[in-house]
């Protein structure tokens, strides 16, 4: 822009230069007037608009060319950049004013003074563990006082995902509505198939593939030791493939395909730029409306389906009584004496409403605080294996006795009550 | 075999897994036309880019303006003045480079009255944001000329979506949740001799336990058959005894012991569905009385060629029944058996089909085709697909609006859901006739526009006798919304709309039929056929 030259102003004349004539007139019109259906507490106000400015963006991957295919804000060009940066640097460029801030890093890698920061999280995540770990972070970040909620220190989480044709939306105040712990049931765990089947009874061209990775690929050791299966290697790939073409062969099977081989080890899901767009755009309104309390934010769950029609489906879903991330209530664990920590570890993964993945279980024994099993650390998980096979009692653990437990599922510690039963 | 993709491959693998390569090829030829590129407009196209549709062409005589670069992410203030249809064609193209963009400086009218055949080289029209007068002139034309077309609106916090085309036929629906076809009703030839060969009482108990479930529910079935007089276990008490004469049938240990014989759990649990009488759905049945499959021409569209190729089979050699499906689901059977079972079901299906392609090949031959204008793959195709084929029909624009044929009866009995958002974007169109503009653009107007809406409401209901209540609440919203066209909104539709153009194009999947409408305040949505 020229010396001298007057910049374009919007209404208020914030004299901001990234605005012009009529930038903001399809969103006004939301917030300077009132309404039969706004939120009963909306005041309509006439106060200049800047548009969501301030965003950050985590993501811990990189752009893979089949991501072009829907991520419409990569080129081919970016392939193997992280997507945060490129992504930052698409929409800044594209929208004036905005300043995204990318941080091309793990969710879990950042702590609670990075997310106390946000008025607003939304998460498109690819896995359940890594919702339910945010979920417990904006839990973690709660304030109570005398066991009263502090509204202000409630960060609302919306969150958004998609398979093929079929995507849904929610929206989670934590600490009052159901979070994602609440409704772990709506996520049924991943059904693998059983191992007697991959190893001796193969049916399906998947039975052959999963044979060559869980079996053959140990065994063979094809790329070198210590080589593990890279599902983005086409090398890798190209050799599971053939040989799931000879297990296949052995047992007349037909259908194996590279693009069968490729969907089952990297466990594809399909997936296509308009359903993404459709709950991206359902997120994002939930956003504005709760930015703005211009509207009643989705109570809370919306489903959504497109292989025959449209079909939408919006419900209530309720708070868990004792959910074991938000109800604050301490978690009954049921156990005989005779039973051997084992059985709890498996009460733990196995339980529906768990569904930890490889909990770690701490006490306090004699004062003293006493790791009983851990799995992620190569040695502590050696030493505290035998106590696997002991009995509760053996391990010197009583009625009442206090268990806590880490895992990836949780970003804090969940604390459970041990009840002997006879 | 090749060991690597093409980047091409690579690049739609994810949806390639929806629609299969026959699908994207059925993209890859399609040229969509799109009217105005507004958000709604360049959202949907956006969606329709990025898969790889073959060519695009907008529409449009606007010149961008400050609004219109404010809510549309693929507009920038630089171009404001310029060629609103030439600005949104540059950052689409740039989106996937094996797309053709183009464009056309024009408004849909002045090309309707100078060209009215430029839109006969579509596979398929996408109107966005459009007046009434033009939407029903368009829908006009575009009847006639047998162009399918697709009309989208963001309004305000509301999106819909109206699809028109006389008739579009789908071969693979794909359907959720469909149920098996395996004839243990009425075994055929192949399958009896086949389950003939097994003898459950005199297996060993490896082999006992990985005999497949189908088998399992087959040989009790004849067991069943001779206590009660050759009739399938029809209500849930029978059914519930034939499950226990299956539980019976569960090998027990030296001790007493029933053994872990997992087949039979599955067989047992599958005895609800798996004694359903085989016949042939009803919209199967609705496609073969249908006119088209009856009079078959050298014109007709091979989908009714197939069609009464099948209806034939039905006929005659499937004994009322549909050509076999040809697969049978996963179950707990040792590999050896399992295939087994699989290819006597496989080469059914084979021989069923190769019946077909007889019928089929006769019925081109009596038309003056030749017999291979319909592959032998597209016709095993629908033989697998005969259970889920479907045919939907969307009426015209003008039979919706016409006094004589609009829907009442939906319009009455539906007042209690998104219909009323229908009324209320009829009736904001005849403020437009009126005044020339939309309720409420600017502030001053809400006011006195809630008055003149209603006054539009009223007329609308009056004329068409619809005894219904539109609350004033609505009226007061839409004049709220000033016609203005968020882009959450507009994206929500732009995902909605660009799958439904999918669905045109590859003849996979249903499409709605045919008027969608999208609340953004309640997050919920409704379809009406109107």
């Amino acid at each position: 822009m020229a010396e001298g030259e007057e910049p374009m102003v919007v209404d208020g004349g914030n004299g901001d230069r990234s605005d012009w004539q009529g930038r903001w007139d399809h969103v006004n019109k939301f917030l300077e007037r009132a309404g039969p259906f706004t939120h009963p507490d909306f005041e309509p106000s006439t106060e200049a608009l800047s548009g969501f400015r301030h965003i950050h963006v985590v993501d811990m991957d990189t752009i893979d060319i089949s991501n072009l295919n829907r991520q419409f804000l990569f080129r081919p060009k970016d392939v193997g950049r992280p997507k945060a940066e490129v992504a930052a640097d698409f929409v800044n460029d594209r929208v004036l004013g905005c300043n995204v801030v990318p941080h091309f890093k793990k969710i879990q890698d950042l702590d609670e003074t990075f997310y106390k920061q946000f008025h607003i999280v939304v998460c498109g995540l690819d896995s359940v563990v890594a919702r339910r770990w945010m979920n417990g972070m904006l839990l973690s970040l709660l304030i109570y006082e005398d066991g009263v909620l502090d509204p202000s220190s409630i960060i609302p989480l919306i969150d958004g995902g998609t398979e093929g044709f079929k995507g849904n939306a929610r929206v989670i105040l934590p600490g009052m509505t159901a979070c994602i712990d609440c409704t772990l049931e709506l996520y049924p765990p991943q059904i693998n198939f059983p191992m007697c089947t991959i190893a001796s009874m193969p049916r399906l061209p998947e039975h052959c593939v999963e044979y060559v990775r869980m079996l053959l690929w140990p065994k063979e050791k094809p790329f070198g030791d210590g080589v593990a299966l890279d599902g983005d290697n086409p090398k890798h790939i190209q050799w599971v493939y053939q040989k799931s073409l000879d297990r296949a062969a052995e047992f007349s099977i037909t259908g194996v395909t590279y693009r069968l081989t490729q969907g089952v080890v990297k466990r594809i899901i399909p997936a296509v730029a308009s359903t993404n767009a459709v709950i991206a755009a359902a997120c994002a309104t939930e956003v504005f409306k709760i930015a703005t309390s211009a509207y009643v934010p989705l109570n809370n769950y919306l489903v959504f389906n497109d292989v025959d029609g449209l079909y939408t489906y919006t419900f209530e879903a309720e708070r868990k009584e004792n959910c074991s991330a938000c109800s604050q209530m301490p978690q009954d664990l049921q156990f005989l004496p005779s039973a051997k920590l084992q059985e709890v570890l498996d009460y733990l993964t196995e339980n529906a409403s768990l569904q930890m993945k490889s909990p770690a279980i701490t006490t306090t024994l004699d004062g003293k605080n006493k790791t009983l099993y851990l799995q992620t650390v190569a040695s502590i998980e050696e030493r505290t294996r035998p106590n696997l096979s002991k009995t509760l009692k053996e391990l010197g653990l009583v009625d009442g006795q206090e268990l806590a437990v880490a895992d990836v599922t949780t970003p804090q510690t969940v604390l459970f009550k041990l009840n002997f039963i006879s | 075999m090749t060991d690597h993709k093409t980047s091409k491959e690579q690049k739609y693998d994810r949806q390639l897994r929806l629609w299969g390569d026959h699908g994207q090829e059925a993209l890859e030829n399609a040229h969509v036309c799109l009217i105005n590129a507004t958000a709604t407009g360049t959202e949907i196209l956006k969606n329709l880019v990025l898969p790889g549709i073959g060519a695009f062409t907008i529409v449009d005589g606007h010149k961008v303006s400050g609004e219109g670069v404010g809510n549309n992410f693929f507009l920038t203030s630089s171009s404001i003045g310029k060629n609103r249809a030439q600005a949104a064609t540059e950052l689409l193209q740039e989106l996937n480079s094996d797309v053709s963009g183009n464009f056309v400086e024009e408004s849909p009218d002045k090309l309707l009255d100078n060209d009215p055949e430029f839109f006969h080289r579509f596979s398929l029209v996408i109107g966005v944001q459009l007046p009434e007068s033009t939407c029903l002139r368009l829908g006009s034309v575009l009847w006639d000329a047998g162009v399918t077309f697709l009309v989208c609106r963001t309004y305000g916090l509301i999106g819909y979506m109206r699809l028109i085309v006389k008739e579009h036929t789908v071969i693979e629906s794909h359907p959720d949740n469909a149920l098996e076809d395996l004839r243990l009703d009425q075994p055929f030839t192949e399958l009896k001799h086949h389950i003939e060969s097994y003898d459950l009482d005199s297996m060993a108990k490896k082999d006992h336990s990985h005999t497949p479930w189908i088998i399992v529910v087959a040989k009790y079935l004849e067991k069943w058959y001779s206590e009660h007089n050759s009739q399938l276990p029809k209500n849930y008490k029978e059914k519930e005894a034939f499950r226990q004469l299956i539980r019976e049938g569960i090998l027990t240990n030296e001790n007493g012991k029933p053994e872990d014989e997992e087949n039979f759990e599955e067989a047992i649990k599958n005895v609800n569905t798996a004694l359903n009488p085989t016949k042939v759905p009803s919209a199967t049945e609705d496609i073969f009385n249908a006119e088209q499959c009856e009079n078959i021409t050298s014109q007709s569209p091979s989908f009714w060629v197939m069609a009464q190729g099948v209806r034939d089979f039905v006929r005659n050699e499937g004994n009322g029944k549909l050509p076999v499906r040809g697969t049978i689901p996963d179950m707990i059977a040792d590999s050896d058996k399992f295939i087994k079972l699989q290819n006597v079901y496989r080469d059914k299906a084979m021989k069923d089909a190769a019946v077909v392609s007889k019928h089929v090949e006769a019925l081109l031959q009596s038309v003056g085709k030749p017999p291979e204008s319909i592959s032998e793959q597209k016709i095993k195709l629908f033989c697998k697909n005969a259970a889920f084929l479907r045919v939907v029909h969307c009426r015209s624009l003008a039979e919706e609006y016409s006094m004589d044929t609009f829907n009442k009866d939906e319009i009455t009995s539906c007042m209690d859901s998104e219909m009323v958002l229908y009324l209320m974007l009829h009736s904001v169109d005849r403020f437009y006739q009126q005044h020339s503009r939309y309720p409420g653009v600017y502030n001053y107007q809400v006011e006195e526009d809630i008055n003149n809406l209603k006054l539009c409401v009223n007329s609308l209901l009056q004329e068409y006798s619809l005894n219904v209540n539109v609350k004033d609440d609505y009226i007061h919203e839409f004049c709220r919304y000033g016609a203005a066209e968020p882009h959450t909104v507009a994206a929500f539709l732009g995902g909605s709309a660009a799958q439904e153009a999918i669905k045109i194009i590859t003849h996979q999947f249903v499409p709605f039929n045919n008027t969608f409408l999208y609340n953004a305040m309640s997050q919920t949505s409704a379809t009406f056929q109107l």
